[in-house]
């Protein structure tokens, strides 16, 4: 892949890690890559080893597990960390974390008492599987 | 070899022969030397400590304002001179570091919020603003001009630290 277009690509993944509270979409990403929405898609996925889409989703969906864990409402959380519909939030949310946004909200998280932070963060970072 | 426990309250192998034991020289890989010694130097204050040209190859190293004993160096090494590398692992360098998975370096400050504003108005791309966080700091990031993640981070009091939230509301 040509170095300008992986930094670009890098700067469109940055821009989901850091932006992923705005109505960001991929046709907007790959417009700011200056790629065609097809081209962005297959290229982001060969250099990060997912699609666009898919990062920034699993992006919202570990913001909202730690916002459910503190206690938000599954709709004020699927709001908060940019999802418009709350069918495709849980949808997505459900498979990636295995179980409901409600059922995750519900259950206690006490097992992760204890557990330093920074790798707290890590085992609950969602993962394709 | 004895234990001594560190800061954070975990225990550390205390070897005597190593007793003397310090990081005096830390890497960070450029394709841009120029643009390079633009951030680290002019932006972030560090004082040009070395500067060596061979050929295509440019080794400086900066030392940061509280730590003149610890050099940054940063090379565009891609091989050539007396040790070669491959053109794949040159290519394979140069993607990594274009896809900002090569390195990082964290920097500790007094004022998170200051250096932010001072690191953005220099135009660096943002990644993270400054932030409290729950693992005891108040951080932000940055990407150097070529792709690598710089943080700062300053400690947060106690009672600033975010709870690790682990319990629904009840």
């Amino acid at each position: 892949m040509e170095r300008d277009d992986l930094v670009r690509l890098r700067q469109a993944r940055d821009r989901i890690d850091r932006d992923y509270a705005e109505p960001l979409d991929v046709p907007m990403l790959a417009r700011e890559a200056h790629m065609s929405t097809g081209h962005f898609q297959r290229s982001f996925k060969t250099a990060f080893g997912e699609t666009p889409y898919a990062w920034l989703m699993t992006r919202r969906i570990e913001r909202a597990m730690w916002l459910l864990r503190g206690g938000m409402s599954v709709t004020d959380a699927c709001m908060e960390v940019g999802c418009t519909s709350l069918g495709s939030f849980s949808s997505r949310f459900t498979e990636l974390v295995g179980e409901t946004p409600s059922a995750y909200a519900a259950r206690s998280h006490e097992s992760l008492v204890g557990v330093p932070g920074c790798i707290a963060k890590q085992v609950t970072r969602p993962r394709r599987t | 070899m004895t234990t001594t426990e560190n800061t954070a309250g975990t225990t550390a192998a205390s070897v005597p022969a190593m007793a003397s034991l310090a990081v005096v020289n830390v890497f960070v890989f450029t394709n841009d030397t120029e643009a390079s010694l633009g951030f680290y130097r002019d932006t972030l204050g560090c004082a040009v400590h070395t500067d060596v040209t061979n050929g295509d190859f440019r080794w400086v190293t900066l030392t940061p304002p509280t730590q003149p004993d610890l050099q940054i160096t940063v090379h565009n090494y891609t091989g050539g001179g007396s040790i070669p590398m491959s053109d794949g692992d040159a290519d394979a360098l140069n993607d990594l570091l274009a896809k900002g998975l090569l390195a990082a370096l964290i920097f500790k400050v007094d004022d998170v919020d200051a250096v932010f504003e001072h690191v953005r108005s220099s135009g660096a791309e943002v990644l993270q603003e400054p932030a409290d966080q729950f693992y005891g700091v108040r951080d932000c990031a940055f990407r150097d001009p070529v792709g690598n993640m710089v943080r700062f981070n300053q400690d947060l009091p106690a009672d600033r630290v975010p709870a690790w939230p682990t319990d629904a509301a009840e």
